[in-house]
C-alpha cells in the first residue's frame, strides 16, 4: 500500500475523510445549471420507496459481492474489498448480491481528492453538488470540501434529508450556498412509516433555511398509499409562503419501483392526475416553479 | 489538362439526366436544380491536374477528393454573402427597390432578395444578421406586431426557400428583435432558416437561454464563439450554410474536400501517410481548387455580370475558397490499426494527439499555398471541417468522433472537441441532443456553451432528443417529412433526401443523448 492509501484507512488521522459512492461530472438533475454531482455513502433514513438503496449502508467488507463481479473490478486485500473503478463496467451485480444493503464501488476520498476530479469539469460547470446517501453524515468533509469548491469560485448545494441541525452548523452554512431539502411526509407517523425516522428535525430545517434563503429547492417524493401526500405538500407550501421564498423550486416527484428494492415493490405509482393537482395546489400558494418529475 | 468525354460517358450522362426527369421523389424544383448541374457536366472546361480523376472520380470507396456536387463548370461562387445592410439603406436598381423606410419594407425587400442570390443549391445560403437588420425598424412596434410579423415571414422563408442550408445570424448583442425571433421560432419548430447566435463574453445569459430554449424545441440557433471568429476574419463574418464563417459581402467560391479516411488506405504506415499520400492528394486538391477559382473569377464573366457584384453587395475581394477534409476519426483509427495499436481516435491521448499531428500538416500546406484571388484571407484557403454527405459511410464528419463511439461522460468528448475546432476559421462544429425536458434545466445548456468559450471550442448545436426538427450534420430536418419521403412521397426541401440518407448511413439518429 502507498502512503498515500495508508493515509486514507479509517482512524489514521488526517484529513477528514467520505466514503464516495459516485462522482457525475456533469448533471443537468442537481440544481440550477451544469454541476458536478458527488454522492457520498451511507443513510440513517431507510425510506421504503428509496431508488438507490445500495447507498444506505456502509460495506463491512464481507466480501460476499467478489465473486460476483465478471470484469475482475472487485478483490479481497488485507480483509477489505478493493475497488478497481478502471476495471468495472457498471453493471450493478456486486450491489444486488450485497446482503448488507450496501455496495463496495466507493471510495474513501479526502476533499483535496474530490477537488482535483471536479477540476478537471472546469470550466464548463457552475457548481458542485453533494448528494448521498445523505451526505451530512460525512459533515467535516463537506467542509472541507466545500471550502475548497468556494475558492474555485463554485457554487455550493447540499442534498439533504434534512436530518442535521443546519442552525447549529454556522462553519457548514458558511460555504454552502443552499440545500436542496427532501420532505419526505409532514406528520411525524407519517414520517416514520416512510423513513423510519422522526421529523422534528426536518420541519425545523425547512423553515430555518427558508429564512436564511438557502433553499433553492424543495422535494416530495409522491406515494399516496403512504403518507398524506397533499397535507404534506400544503405545509410545505406554506413555509415558502410566510417566508416569502416563492421562487423556490418545488420538484413533485412521481414514485416509481425503478430500483427500489424487492419488498417494497408493491408500491403504486400516482396517476398523472394526482402529480398535476398536487401541482395545483402548491401553484395555488403562489410558489412559481413547481416541476413534475 | 483538360477531360476528354468519350461516347460511353456521353451516353452515361445523357442517362443521368432521364433518371432526374422522372424520379418520383424530386420535386420540380429540385428537377430542375439537379438538371442544371448535368447540363454543367457535359463540358470540359477546366484544366485539372494530373492524377485528379483517381482521386476523385472512381469509386466511393477509393475516393480521396470530393468536389461535394459542384459542377465542372463553375459559373457561381458556392456561398455567397452579400452585404444586406448596404440593400436595406440603399436598395437596388437591378431590383427597382428603394430604401426600406420601415419594417414590412425591410421584410419584403429582404424577401425580394433571397430570391436572386444564387449559390450552389440556388438557394440563398446566407440571409443576413436579422437581428442588425431589422431591430432599428421595430421601435414603434409591439411584440405582438413583431411576432405576427415575424411568424408569417419566417414561415415563408421556410416553403419557398426550400434548401435548409439557407443561414441567418444573430447576436452577440441582445436586442427585443432578437429575443421575440427565438420566441417565434421555438414556436414554430421549421427546419428553414438554419440560425447562428453568436455569443461573445459580455452576450447576457438571458439571452443566450433564449436561444437554448428556442434550440431544444427547434434545433436552433447553434452557439458560435464569436471572439474566435472575430479573432481570425475580423468584425465583418458571417455564419453561411452549415456553419461557415466567411465574409459578409463575400463568400466562398469553392468547397472541395479530402477524405482522409480513403487517403489513410494508399498508406503503408503513418510515416508514408504524412509524408508521401496525404501531401501527394493535398497539392492535387489545393490546384484543381485554384483551376475552379480561375475559371470562375476570369472566365465566368460571374463578377461581371451579376447585379449583386455590379451593384457592390458582394466584392470579389472578399471571397475566399474552403479546403474541406471529412474522417480525420477513421483515418487516425485505421494509421494506428496499420502500426497494429488497436487505440480509438476520441479515446486515447496517443490516437488524439495523432489527430492533432494530421491536422497540423494539412494547416502548414493551406498556409504555405498560394491564390491571388483569396488576398481577403492572406492568399490562403480557409480550413472547413465538412459535415458530410449522405452517401458517406466509415467516414465522419470533419474531424467529429465517429457516432456509436462518443466518450461516456461529455467532458470528455468537449476535451477532444477542444483540440481540433481551432484549425477551422470556415467552420466546424459538434452536435448534442440533449434530455433536458422533464427537469427544465436550460442553464446546463447555457454552462456548456459558457464553458466552451473560454476554450477553444469554436461552434456548438443541441437540440431536444424527442425534438421533430433535428440536426443532421450541420443542416436541419424535420422527421416527420424524413417519414414521408422515405415512404416514396416527395417533399418540400432538398435537404430532407440528405437528412434521410444520412439516417441510413450515418447513423444520425443514434447520437448519444447527454
Amino acid at each position: 500500500m502507498t502512503a498515500e492509501q495508508v493515509a486514507l484507512l479509517p482512524g489514521a488521522g488526517g484529513p477528514p475523510r467520505a466514503t464516495v459512492n459516485k462522482i457525475i461530472p456533469f448533471s443537468c438533475v442537481d440544481g440550477p445549471g451544469n454541476r458536478t454531482a458527488v454522492f457520498l455513502q451511507g443513510c440513517n433514513f431507510d425510506c421504503r420507496y428509496c431508488h438507490n438503496p445500495e447507498t444506505i449502508q456502509t460495506c463491512v467488507h464481507c466480501g460476499a459481492c467478489v465473486p460476483y463481479c465478471k470484469p475482475g473490478a472487485l478483490s479481497i486485500m488485507a480483509g477489505r474489498v478493493q475497488y478497481d473503478i478502471k476495471k468495472c463496467v457498471l453493471c450493478d451485480e456486486c450491489f444486488h448480491h450485497c446482503p448488507h444493503g450496501s455496495s463496495p464501488r466507493t471510495r474513501e476520498m479526502t476533499p483535496a481528492q474530490v477537488m482535483d476530479e471536479v477540476r478537471r469539469n472546469l470550466p464548463f460547470i457552475r457548481g458542485v453538488t453533494v448528494s448521498g446517501g445523505e451526505c451530512t453524515r460525512w459533515r467535516d468533509f463537506l467542509v472541507g470540501f466545500l471550502t475548497l469548491a468556494k475558492a474555485e469560485g463554485l457554487g455550493t448545494l447540499l442534498d439533504s434529508n434534512g436530518s442535521h441541525d443546519f442552525s447549529a452548523d454556522s462553519e457548514l452554512i458558511a460555504v454552502t450556498d443552499g440545500v436542496m431539502l427532501d420532505v419526505k411526509a409532514w406528520t411525524p407517523e407519517d414520517h416514520v412509516r416512510v423513513t423510519g425516522w422522526d421529523n422534528a428535525l426536518v420541519r425545523k430545517n425547512l423553515r430555518w433555511l427558508a429564512e436564511q434563503h438557502k433553499l433553492p429547492e424543495v422535494r416530495t417524493v409522491i406515494v399516496p398509499e403512504l403518507f398524506d401526500c397533499e397535507q404534506t405538500v400544503r405545509n410545505v407550501c406554506e413555509v415558502l409562503w410566510e417566508t416569502g421564498n416563492l421562487n423556490t423550486r418545488y420538484k413533485i416527484i412521481c414514485y416509481r419501483p425503478m430500483g427500489v428494492r424487492e419488498v417494497y415493490k408493491g408500491l403504486k405509482s400516482p396517476e398523472q392526475a394526482e402529480l398535476q393537482r398536487l401541482a395545483g395546489i402548491a401553484r395555488g400558494y403562489g410558489l412559481t416553479d413547481v416541476v413534475i418529475i | 489538362m483538360k477531360r476528354v468525354l468519350t461516347p460511353e460517358m456521353i451516353e452515361e450522362k445523357r442517362q443521368d439526366v432521364f433518371n432526374i426527369l422522372v424520379d418520383p421523389t424530386s420535386s420540380h424544383e429540385q428537377r430542375v436544380t439537379y438538371l442544371a448541374r448535368a447540363a454543367e457536366n457535359f463540358l470540359t472546361v477546366l484544366d485539372e491536374p494530373e492524377g485528379l480523376d483517381e482521386l476523385l472520380r472512381c469509386d466511393i470507396d477509393t475516393r480521396c477528393i470530393c468536389n461535394l456536387f459542384e459542377g465542372d463548370a463553375p459559373y457561381r461562387p458556392r456561398y455567397i454573402c452579400i452585404d444586406f445592410e448596404k440593400f436595406l439603406r440603399e436598395g437596388s436598381a437591378f431590383l427597382q427597390l428603394g430604401p426600406a423606410k420601415d419594417f414590412s419594407e425591410a421584410l419584403t425587400n429582404l424577401m425580394i432578395m433571397y430570391h436572386n442570390i444564387p449559390s450552389i443549391t440556388n438557394y440563398p445560403v446566407y440571409i443576413g444578421d436579422l437581428d442588425v437588420l431589422l431591430d432599428p425598424y421595430i421601435t414603434d412596434l409591439s411584440d405582438e406586431e413583431v411576432r405576427k410579423a415575424l411568424r408569417l415571414w419566417m414561415t415563408t422563408i421556410d416553403r419557398t426557400i426550400l434548401d435548409s442550408f439557407c443561414h441567418a445570424n444573430i447576436g452577440p448583442k441582445a436586442t427585443r428583435l432578437g429575443y421575440l425571433l427565438m420566441e417565434v421560432e421555438g414556436e414554430l419548430e421549421n427546419a428553414v432558416p438554419n440560425l447562428t447566435m453568436r455569443v461573445a463574453k459580455d452576450t447576457p445569459d438571458d439571452f443566450v437561454l433564449a436561444g437554448v430554449k428556442c434550440s431544444l424545441k427547434s434545433a436552433k440557433p447553434s452557439f458560435a464563439n464569436d471572439e474566435m471568429f472575430r479573432g481570425e476574419l475580423g468584425d465583418d463574418y458571417c455564419i453561411a450554410s452549415c456553419y461557415n464563417g466567411l465574409y459578409k459581402g463575400g463568400g466562398s467560391y469553392t468547397l472541395s474536400r479530402l477524405i482522409l479516411s480513403n487517403i489513410a488506405k494508399r498508406a503503408k504506415n503513418i510515416e508514408d501517410f504524412k509524408t508521401r499520400e496525404l501531401p501527394y492528394v493535398m497539392d492535387i486538391m489545393a490546384r484543381y481548387m485554384d483551376e475552379r477559382i480561375r475559371f470562375l473569377v476570369e472566365d465566368s464573366g460571374w463578377f461581371e455580370s451579376s447585379f449583386l457584384a455590379t451593384e457592390g453587395f458582394v466584392q470579389r475581394e472578399k471571397f475566399s475558397a474552403m479546403y474541406g477534409l471529412v474522417g480525420l476519426a477513421e483515418c487516425v483509427n485505421l494509421l494506428l490499426e496499420k502500426e497494429g495499436c488497436t487505440e480509438r481516435f476520441g479515446h486515447s491521448d496517443r490516437a488524439n494527439q495523432l489527430g492533432v499531428e494530421i491536422m497540423d500538416i494539412i494547416n502548414d500546406f493551406n498556409n504555405n499555398h498560394y491564390n491571388k484571388y483569396c488576398e481577403a484571407t492572406g492568399g490562403h484557403f480557409l480550413l472547413h471541417a465538412q459535415v458530410g454527405i449522405e452517401s458517406d459511410h466509415d467516414c465522419s464528419p470533419g474531424t467529429r468522433i465517429p457516432i456509436g463511439e462518443e466518450p461516456d461522460e461529455l467532458v470528455d468528448h468537449l476535451n477532444v472537441i477542444n483540440l481540433f475546432h481551432k484549425y477551422f476559421p470556415s467552420g466546424t462544429g459538434d452536435i448534442f441532443p440533449m434530455d433536458l425536458t422533464v427537469h427544465k434545466n436550460p442553464q446546463y445548456v447555457l454552462d456548456i456553451i459558457r464553458g466552451g468559450l473560454g476554450m477553444d471550442i469554436r461552434y456548438l448545436s443541441f437540440y431536444g432528443s424527442d425534438s421533430d426538427v433535428i440536426r443532421v450534420t450541420g443542416y436541419l430536418v424535420k422527421r416527420s417529412e424524413m417519414e414521408k419521403l422515405d415512404a416514396g412521397q416527395n417533399v418540400r426541401q432538398n435537404t430532407t433526401g440528405l437528412g434521410l440518407g444520412a439516417s441510413k448511413n450515418c447513423k444520425i439518429l443514434d447520437r448519444r443523448v447527454r
